[in-house]
């Protein structure tokens, strides 16, 4: 087995590596539908889908405030520091 | 019969004894040290071994229980991985100093009362600044004494807070208390203390890097898990840490800066859960911090065998190379999918303890950004940067696989990540406390895959914008880089003055005791003078020009940091 023909098959069918990874996706959130719940702390527990929703939120929070922080305040020049 | 061995008897005395073997001897020497402190560790009985009498302290070496053994064991696999990894390297001096400094973690893992923690945890900053400097290009010596400046700046505060007493958790909150616990928190580099860590890891060599990123935040962590369990503060600061390094970890075009990043956002995690200090909790910490040694390890070496054969460290410039070196590419991110605690990967099992110790505390806010953070974990370290350094765009670099030693090490550490996720009970029977903690359920496995894969659909989505710029971002070590004009003013106008009241506290306080005042001396001669001298020598080097116009005790202390200059240098071997 070559790991590397492996990656380059992949890389090759991006339209199918998209497809199953777009099933995979809406699969986790269905099988939340089905399973029992034991805990309960928080509120949230018992909807399900809704790590789906803080996880997708979460990515594009921390990528715009980053990116926000960045471009207005922290970003420099590579050779700020030997000025 | 000896009854009781240090396991830092092997790597730091056997270490000095590196550059008398040569060729192939040497390699199978530099392999034998590492793994003899780890089968001491391994048959190591729980109990106190090596109480010494010194002038009249108690000075205890080999306190071994299940804290100290379990982060005992991770440290010498540690080192064992990263001595396999470096096992190419012909420079002596490098491997000296990995040892010594791993060493001296173990050193400091075992110490029974505070002097001898400090000893160790000096020579800890000491041996890992060699690692820095052994690159011998300008910004690292420059990064390295930026890294030693600020280290010893904590085991100053270390030291002058206390004597030599049990380090066990610290109960009265007196000023002490708060001193020795900032001294942790720089070492375990909690904002706003972090910035040596990012400032430096990334300048060090590619397997110093590697050694680097397990020893002296964990040493932290451990200290911090044995001191000050249940100290509220952490449980914020470690969730603000948490963030902290997630958020500039977008920031960053330098892959192991963008690691260094990382670990400030996963020691984030183990210091919250030491404020929590429930026993899950701390469970939590420790099993965290053994998993993530492992795997930040993991990634440190495939982030140096990128650099290493092609000669490249920033994201802006790489991409493509996973047709050259798809071992390496596949390897990295078993590490990836670890730190991002993919269920069957180690991070899974570990870090998933701390977040529900914060749930059984009803921290909302807190459980809250902590899932935050590792959403971000898995963006940055499971996607952005293998995305950008292994596919993406072709950078042009055509590298092969590193030499079959970095390999090997980097097939080790990802083993024992796949076979901590796969059989957590391994890790368990190690922790402190007993584990009533089950990883693998419906709800939870659920709840990690929704997080993470939706986390990957908003990568994807945002992935133009994404990749690496030709930028640098600001942080807190600005103050001591631009700021070193303000810093020389701090240092003539507090420092020394302090130094001077020292002196007189110590001739007057401890005259007519002989124990004490050899202590007092030693203190001031080995310590306070080390540190102030090798303070001396940076802002020498950082603000050369303003020296001319400092006056008064100049004389006196420019003899000193030439003295400490030369020394320094020659520790650098320049």
């Amino acid at each position: 087995m070559d790991i590397g023909k492996i990656l380059e098959s992949l890389v090759n069918n991006t339209r199918t590596v998209k497809r199953v990874s777009y099933v995979v996706l809406a699969l986790t959130v269905v099988i939340d539908f089905f399973i029992s719940r034991h805990h309960h702390v928080f509120f949230w527990e018992d909807i399900p889908g809704f790590s789906a929703v803080y996880g997708f939120i979460s990515c594009v929070l921390i990528v715009v405030v980053s990116k926000a922080l960045g471009h207005y305040w922290l970003e420099r020049s590579e050779d700020y520091y030997n000025d | 019969m000896i009854d009781w061995v240090h396991p830092s008897v092997f790597l730091i005395l056997g270490a000095l004894f590196l550059p008398l073997f040569k060729g192939k001897a040497q390699r199978i020497y530099i392999i034998l040290l590492p793994l003899l402190a780890l089968l001491t560790v391994m048959l190591m009985s729980p109990g106190v071994h090596g109480v010494v009498n010194f002038l009249g302290f108690e000075l205890i070496f080999g306190r071994a229980d299940k804290l100290s053994l379990a982060f005992a064991y991770v440290f010498s696999s540690a080192a064992l991985i990263g001595a396999i990894y470096a096992l190419h390297v012909k420079d002596v001096s490098q491997h000296v100093a990995a040892f010594v400094y791993a060493g001296s973690s173990l050193g400091a893992t075992f110490a029974g009362d505070f002097l001898t923690l400090f000893v160790f945890w000096e020579l800890m900053a000491f041996a890992s600044v060699w690692l820095i400097w052994s690159r011998r290009v300008k910004a690292s010596i420059e990064a390295g004494y930026r890294y030693l400046l600020v280290l010893l700046a904590g085991i100053i505060i270390l030291y002058v807070t206390t004597g030599s007493i049990r380090f066990d958790a610290l109960q009265v909150r007196d000023a002490a208390f708060y001193l020795i616990l900032i001294g942790f928190m720089l070492n375990a580099a909690v904002p706003p203390l972090h910035a040596w860590l990012t400032d430096a890891y990334p300048e060090a060599t590619v397997t110093g890097a590697v050694f680097l990123s397990a020893f002296t935040t964990k040493t932290a962590v451990y200290a911090l898990i044995r001191a000050y369990p249940g100290t509220e503060v952490l449980i914020w600061l470690g969730t603000i840490m948490a963030l902290y390094g997630v958020v500039f970890a977008v920031l960053a075009n330098d892959i192991r800066r963008l690691l260094g990043y990382h670990i400030i956002s996963q020691v984030g995690y183990m210091v919250a859960a030491v404020g929590m200090g429930t026993a899950l909790a701390i469970n939590g910490a420790v099993a965290h911090a053994f998993t993530h040694i492992l795997y930040k390890g993991l990634l440190f070496m495939g982030a140096g065998a990128v650099i290493q054969m092609t000669g490249r460290s920033k994201l802006s410039e790489l991409g493509g190379i996973y047709r050259y070196m798809p071992v390496t590419f596949v390897l990295y991110m078993i590490g990836g999918f670890s730190i991002s605690a993919f269920p069957l990967f180690s991070g899974f099992v570990s870090k998933s303890m701390e977040v529900s110790a914060a749930a059984d505390l009803h921290l909302t806010w807190i459980w809250l950004l902590l899932t935050l953070a590792s959403a971000g974990t898995f963006l940055h370290t499971g996607l952005k940067l293998p995305y950008f350094t292994f596919l993406g765009e072709d950078c042009g670099a055509r590298p092969t696989e590193p030499p079959r030693n970095m390999l090997v090490a980097m097939g080790i550490a990802a083993f024992l990540c796949v076979f901590i996720g796969v059989y957590p009970d391994w890790l368990y029977n190690m922790l402190p406390h007993e584990v009533d903690y089950h990883p693998y359920t419906a709800t939870h496995v659920v709840w990690a895959l929704q997080i993470l894969l939706f986390t990957g659909l908003g990568f994807f989505m945002l992935v133009k914008h994404l990749g690496g710029s030709p930028m640098i971002s600001l942080d807190l070590d600005w103050f001591y880089r631009k700021g070193a004009g303000i810093f020389m003013q701090f240092v003539y106008r507090v420092v020394v003055p302090i130094e001077d009241w020292f002196i007189q506290v110590y001739r007057s306080v401890f005259r007519g005791n002989l124990a004490l005042g050899i202590k007092g001396l030693w203190l001031d001669k080995n310590v306070i003078d080390g540190a102030v001298n090798a303070i001396a020598a940076v802002v020498v080097r950082c603000a050369g020009a303003l020296r001319q116009v400092q006056t008064g005790q100049l004389q006196h202390y420019a003899l000193v940091m030439v003295g400490s200059l030369l020394i320094l240098s020659l520790y650098s071997l320049f």
